[in-house]
């Protein structure tokens, strides 16, 4: 049969944001698909000659209304390298709490996509609601739902008080039993299992030798997460990458479930080790010289180049994120695909595209 | 009012459209389906079908690259319709309106009825936006 284009995206039911691929189709089978970006770049990194070092913080977080927390870390980290600041170890405990927080909503709201773009929507609508227990936590704690805006330059600005801290752990009690319960479905049910399974299959070599990040890289087997520089907090919390070997949309769903749980197993490890040091040490002098900070965002890699000249404006902010790596394994898994899992396939890479465009 | 007036006010589909947005908005445009808030109940049900659509969400700043996918998704509506922008940068560019890239707020391009302040809006103001907005849609169908 003749070869027919078919355009996906860019508003797509299965995206919640634009992206557009243009798919090579042979009958039912994707013979090449072409991914075609820039709906969402906004230019952001440009801010940074507008807006002061301080200023930036609120930019950066908005470069991805996911994890904008962990977004804000790794400028904040990148800045106080930069400015030679101690971080006091409080704040560098609450900063593993609320990123840990961050990346269980975004795992659980990625599980709910995911499960909604093969139509399981009982699952989707299952852990949405465990996932509203966790934005009540930011809400409560922070002031605010998605864009929590707790990291300055120096530490954090938000305390937590031991009611709060009790309240944190007896919720995670319950958002661990709800997330629990759903394991036998989202692991071994059978819709979910011959939708996913065997589905998109990326080797272990491929994933490294294309770049993948994050979860995408460790559900092909290899274990390699930011998490391990012991940024942050990490430096005194037990630590495990979680890696799945058999490289298919299966496997990714289940790096991304685990970790879910261990997000919840972290927080409540760097609440245990919160100290009575202040919450944001001092800050003085200007930004001067160049450093580059990796963080691991829920999707993986997160990278910050920041280039500082005396002055209070920033010469360069570069950021790479996760998705960006991810295309092109992406580009390479999509041909030889039925139609029909292109949408689960795409989803199972967790994409980002505000991250990816900024 | 007939049968259909009456139920594109009692039961309006709505699409979003993400236009440049962070993904916070988006999201919690996404968490008003779900059980918590659950705008389903009202009738509320969410199209991916621009021609299936009474009410458009958008989220998210312009630029010249969206801005024509997001004039055709507007003129593929059918009449009357709603435009909903949800958060500070659907209002006016936010935080990103001195970006290089940015055109400025959705009503640079379309037309809009409903501005949702918020950074990000949360989901019970974007329900309170949709009500509103219905308000305005019955108004328009009463007098046509």
């Amino acid at each position: 049969m003749a070869r027919t284009v078919i355009p996906f995206g860019p508003q797509h039911p299965v995206l919640p944001e634009p992206i557009h691929l243009s798919l090579v189709v042979e009958d039912e089978k994707v013979v090449e698909a072409l991914p075609t970006l820039g709906y969402v770049h906004r230019g952001l990194e440009m801010l940074a000659t507008k807006r002061d070092y301080n200023q930036m913080i609120q930019i950066v977080e908005r470069v991805c209304g996911i994890c904008s927390m962990i977004h804000s870390l790794c400028y904040c980290q990148g800045m106080e390298e930069m400015l030679g600041v101690e971080v006091p170890r409080r704040a560098k405990m609450l900063r593993v709490v609320w990123s840990e927080l961050h990346r269980l909503h975004s795992h659980l709201l990625w599980l709910g996509l995911f499960a909604d773009s093969f139509g399981f929507e009982s699952l989707f609508m299952q852990l949405w609601k465990i996932r509203e227990k966790v934005m009540d936590l930011n809400e409560a704690t922070t002031g605010n739902r998605v864009i929590v805006s707790v990291n300055v330059v120096g530490g954090v600005r938000a305390n937590l008080d031991e009611s709060q801290v009790r309240w944190i752990k007896d919720t995670l009690v319950d958002v661990e039993a709800s997330i629990k319960s759903l394991q036998s479905t989202i692991m071994h049910d059978s819709t979910v299992c011959r939708r996913t399974q065997g589905v998109g299959v990326l080797t272990k070599q491929a994933a490294y030798d294309l770049g993948a990040a994050g979860p995408m890289l460790r559900g092909s087997g290899v274990a390699q997460d930011m998490r391990q520089l012991k940024y942050a907090g990490f430096d005194e919390i037990a630590f495990e990458p979680i890696v799945e070997t058999a490289g298919d949309c299966w496997a990714r769903s289940n790096v991304r479930f685990r970790e879910a749980l261990q997000s919840i197993d972290l927080v409540r490890q760097a609440l245990d080790r919160l100290d009575d040091t202040e919450l944001a040490a001092k800050v003085k002098g200007k930004p001067e010289g160049e450093v580059i900070t990796r963080v691991e965002q829920p999707r993986g890699e997160c990278l910050y180049y920041l280039k500082g000249n005396g002055d209070k404006f920033l010469d360069r902010v570069r950021i790479r994120t996760p998705t960006f790596a991810n295309i092109p394994p992406l580009a390479a898994i999509l041909p030889g695909l039925d139609f029909a899992d292109v949408p689960v396939v795409v989803l199972s890479i967790d994409p980002c595209i505000s991250c990816t465009e900024r | 009012m007939s049968f259909l007036k009456t139920s594109q006010i009692k039961s309006p589909w709505l699409m979003h459209f993400d236009c440049g947005s962070c993904n916070g908005c988006d999201i919690e445009t996404l968490a008003c389906l779900t059980p918590v808030y659950d705008v389903e109940r009202f009738g509320i049900i969410n199209v991916g079908n621009p021609r299936h659509a009474d009410v458009l969400v958008v989220t998210g700043t312009v630029n010249p690259r969206n801005a024509q996918i997001l004039k055709n998704i507007y003129s593929q509506m059918p009449d009357p319709k709603l435009v909903i922008a949800v958060g500070a940068c659907g209002c006016s560019g936010g935080v990103f309106r001195d970006a290089p890239n940015v055109l400025g707020g959705v009503d640079k391009v379309i037309p809009v009825d409903v501005y949702v302040p918020g950074c990000p809006a949360k989901p019970e103001a974007i329900m309170d936006a949709v009500v509103t907005g219905l308000g305005k849609l019955k108004g328009i169908l009463e007098a046509s």
